[in-house]
């Protein structure tokens, strides 16, 4: 052997710390970008920042929230599922209705919403791998299908808030030190799931097949099962998420979440994920999500036009993807620089 | 060998009878109407490497898929020691003990390096969370058993091939893999990084690993193997111990014809210099470099991986932007990171990663032939797809270039006809320079002395010939002077009777001469 392969072993550590950073920096944006518009808005009404605006605000926030999450872990997949807000109609009215005519227990409710989430979620995963049928298309049908099936259940009539125990409407209504049963609800289960992405082989699974699919298959990750479970996870999540709609508005008729899936893709590119898989968390996607409802909230407050709301929502997710080809581009050039530094 | 030394220390080479670790009796393979496997044997040995050699298209990328589990076969038998197995994926090849490292590393960018070696096996600790803190420090244990350094806490993505080869062997190695099949290697890889992987190899026979080595450099299959296999047109030729065939008689077996000279023999006067690049400078480049090509000439570009080679001929074609320095085509000098403009002055390149760099893969061959012709082609603004199909063929031809139509998606060929493509497409455009980086890089003996023809006759016609190439056979059989780089600087330029294998590794290394 040469000189140069019998250099000893020395291992530099650089390279992640500042990949660290960048990472960090992002969600620390995003914290940043919420500070500033509540400061901003509280600077014209102080009454932004009561006790009953924030309430308001973590209640809009909780569903979407926690449909993020759902959403993260499909679209870190390479995947997408565009029927979370059929899902929530569905499940939000099914479950409504039982709890309204038949009269089930509280707890009973909600299962079955996670119930008929995840069935629609088998439903898509199927779709998508048995199917091999692009995501992106995939479930732009099952969002037609499943409102479909919402109509047709429905028909025209809609759930009251004075059909549905009140033991419901108070776990939609109420708090715990100030914070919405929801908003806690949706915090607890994202936590979790970023346990699970972040320290779980097969959470680790699901970043690798978004990655590289083909190293996937090649390393005997369990691909069907793996996507599987993540469009199970989301619409299961979407189900959990009609529940609680059901239990914050008490009237549920079959257009509820109607156009919602947008609104949760943008939180999640906001906060970060990859729209090509493999990258982000769920806590930048819960972050992107209270981002966005600080935004709907605040606008109004210094009296900017609906207008300017979708506009100023639209540039954020330009902007966020901006951002991410700049760090990749950095990141790239960063590392490269590294790889010529160890060489020497 | 350190390597060697300690792992031979911890496992002790089983002695036993000759059953094979892993055997492959009578396998056949067919993909619709394409017979890729009719009748394939191999037997690997314990403490033995093997080598599979072949032409391209000979079977051996299928075989070694069978092997991994990948594919089924159709007909014929699997068997692990002595008993007859199926795999059903490749997780039940991996338990079999049988581990693959793919030519091109399949690697998971967005993960962490340890991530990559563990991935689906990572070491857990509490509620069977992963142990992140352990995994490191076992992927750090793996790189320190082969004498590299890597970060196992940085993400992959950025890797050089060779230190993503690494990754995977460490992946091998840390499943105590009782067969590793290494699918052509040292394709990518520089001189010294290659000795690295020999070193790595050695140290896992002698431990008594079976190791299936896939090469097309004969230099290598010689140095590291104690038995080699020829394959052709998808069937078992031999199998021989090392010492008993000689190269010429496996070239022989491979393409079923006596071997010519690979690299033919020109003696043209070179002419005025064509392209001179004048202290050249970039980002990722440590130096400044100077040179220049006249034209008939082929000079190439020698080093090691990540001397800069590459970088110097994309700032050279201008794919990326230099800092400084200029560079001259017939004098004139060209505007910095503007291909067009390089290649309105006659210049072509090349480049090294042809599946990324060199070839629309869905695209039909004739749109890959004819890409950087399209406005030539086209008749008011339309290309008419005559003009284009006569192109296409006229220089496929001219190529002898293997497929089945020209509407054939280009990634449906084999490496060594792909290439022909790439090289077709910038024929057409009768260049005056010819930047060629790795031109023969993991294609197979014949298309390589094609490719090497080509290029001589090109030079013979007055064509400036730039060659960035890690195979020092290639180098030195080609080229009328060798431009040695190091650390982004070129470290010294040999003429052709200067240039030894030894002299240009000297100054690859910037090693002293030997006292």
């Amino acid at each position: 052997m040469t000189a140069l392969g019998e250099r000893p072993a020395a291992t530099a550590r650089t390279g992640s710390t500042a990949l660290d950073l960048v990472l960090r920096f992002r969600a620390l944006g995003l914290v940043l970008a919420l500070a500033a518009l509540v400061a901003a808005t509280t600077a014209v009404n102080a009454r932004f920042l009561s006790a009953q605006s924030l309430r308001d605000l973590l209640f809009a926030a909780a569903i979407t929230v926690l449909l993020a999450t759902g959403m993260t872990v499909v679209v870190l997949t390479r995947g997408i599922d565009l029927s979370v807000g059929s899902v929530l109609g569905l499940s939000a009215y099914l479950t409504g209705s039982l709890l309204s005519s038949v009269g089930v227990p509280v707890p009973l409710a909600i299962l079955t919403g996670l119930a008929v989430g995840a069935a629609c979620g088998t439903v898509n995963g199927a779709i998508v791998h048995f199917g091999r049928v692009p995501p992106l298309v995939a479930t732009l049908g099952t969002l037609y299908v499943f409102r479909g099936v919402v109509y047709f259940v429905a028909g025209g009539s809609r759930i009251n808030a004075s059909d549905l125990p009140g033991a419901f409407l108070d776990f939609g209504s109420g708090t715990v030190l100030g914070v919405p049963y929801l908003f806690a609800l949706a915090v607890a289960v994202l936590a979790v799931v970023a346990v699970f992405l972040s320290r779980y082989r097969s959470g680790r699974d699901l970043y690798a097949l978004g990655s590289n699919p083909e190293a996937a298959r090649l390393s005997g990750i369990p691909a069907g099962r793996r996507l599987m479970g993540a469009y199970v996870t989301c619409g299961a999540l979407a189900g959990l998420g009609g529940v609680l709609y059901a239990a914050r508005f008490g009237t549920v008729d079959a257009s509820a979440g109607y156009g919602l899936e947008l609104d949760i893709v943008a939180a999640v590119v906001v906060g970060g994920v990859a729209i090509f898989g493999g990258s982000g968390t769920v806590v930048g996607a819960g972050l992107g999500a209270l981002l966005l409802a600080v935004i709907n909230n605040a606008l109004p407050v210094l009296s900017v036009s609906q207008f300017w709301q979708q506009a100023i929502v639209g540039a954020l997710i330009l902007a966020a993807i901006a951002l991410d080809r700049l760090v990749g581009a950095r990141t790239a050039r960063a590392l490269r620089r590294k790889a010529a530094a160890d060489a020497d | 060998m350190r390597l060697g030394a300690s792992l031979a220390a911890e496992i002790q080479p089983d002695p036993g009878p000759a059953v094979p670790v892993a055997a492959l009796r009578g396998v056949a393979k067919r993909f619709g109407a394409v017979k890729a496997l009719t009748d394939a044997h191999l037997e690997l040995h314990g403490g033995e490497t093997h080598a599979l050699v072949g032409e391209n298209g000979a079977g051996k990328s299928t075989l070694i898929k069978i092997l991994a589990g990948l594919y089924r076969p159709d007909a014929g038998s699997i068997e692990i020691d002595g008993r007859r197995v199926e795999f059903d994926g490749t997780a039940a090849a991996a338990a079999a003990g049988i581990a693959v490292i793919y030519q091109e590393p399949a690697l998971f960018g967005d993960l962490t390096v340890a991530e990559n070696i563990f991935i689906g096996r990572q070491p857990r600790g509490r509620f069977g969370m992963i142990d992140r803190a352990e995994m490191n420090r076992r992927a750090a244990a793996l790189f320190e058993r082969l004498g590299v350094a890597l970060d196992p806490d940085r993400p992959a993505k950025g890797l050089s091939i060779a230190d993503q080869q690494l990754i995977e062997i460490a992946g091998a190695i840390s499943v105590d893999a009782r067969v590793l099949v290494m699918d052509e290697p040292t394709a990518a890889l520089s001189g010294v990084e290659a000795e690295r992987l020999f070193g790595v190899v050695e140290g896992l026979r002698e431990a008594g690993t079976a190791v299936l080595f896939i090469s097309h450099r004969f230099d290598e299959v010689e140095a590291l193997c104690q038995r080699v296999t020829v394959m052709r047109d998808g069937a078992h030729v031999s199998t021989d111990p090392m010492d008993a065939v000689t190269v010429d008689e496996l070239i022989g077996r491979m393409v079923g014809r006596s071997f010519e000279a690979m690299f033919p023999h020109r003696s043209t006067e070179p002419g005025p210099a064509v392209l001179e690049v004048d202290r050249l400078r970039r980002g990722g480049l440590a130096g400044e470099v100077s040179f220049s090509v006249r034209a008939g000439e082929i000079v190439a570009l020698a080093g090691l991986v990540g001397a800069g080679r590459s970088e110097v001929v994309q700032a050279v074609f201008g794919i990326e932007p230099r800092d400084s320095g200029t560079v001259r085509v017939d004098g004139r000098r060209l505007p910095s990171g503007r291909p067009q403009a390089a290649m309105a002055a006659g210049v072509a390149l090349v480049p090294e990663d042809r599946r990324q760099q060199g070839l629309l893969l869905d695209l039909s061959i004739m749109r890959n032939a004819t890409l950087v012709r399209r406005k030539s082609l086209a008749r008011f603004g339309f290309l008419t797809g005559r003009a284009e199909r006569r192109e296409a063929a006229e220089w496929t031809a001219r190529l002898r270039t293997r497929y089945g139509s020209l509407h054939d998606a280009a990634g449906t060929l084999s490496g060594g006809n792909q290439q022909k493509v790439v090289l077709a497409k910038w024929l057409s455009t009768d260049p005056k320079v010819l930047i060629v980086d790795e031109p023969t890089r993991g294609i197979d003996v014949a298309t390589k002395a094609e490719v090497h023809r080509l290029l001589s006759d090109l030079a013979a016609d007055g064509v400036a010939v730039l060659m960035v190439s890690s195979e020092l056979l290639e180098v030195l059989g080609m080229a009328d002077r060798v431009l040695v780089m190091r650390e982004g600087s070129i470290a010294g330029e040999l003429d052709r009777d200067r240039a030894t294998e030894e002299s240009v590794m000297r100054l690859a290394t910037g090693q002293e001469a030997p006292a």
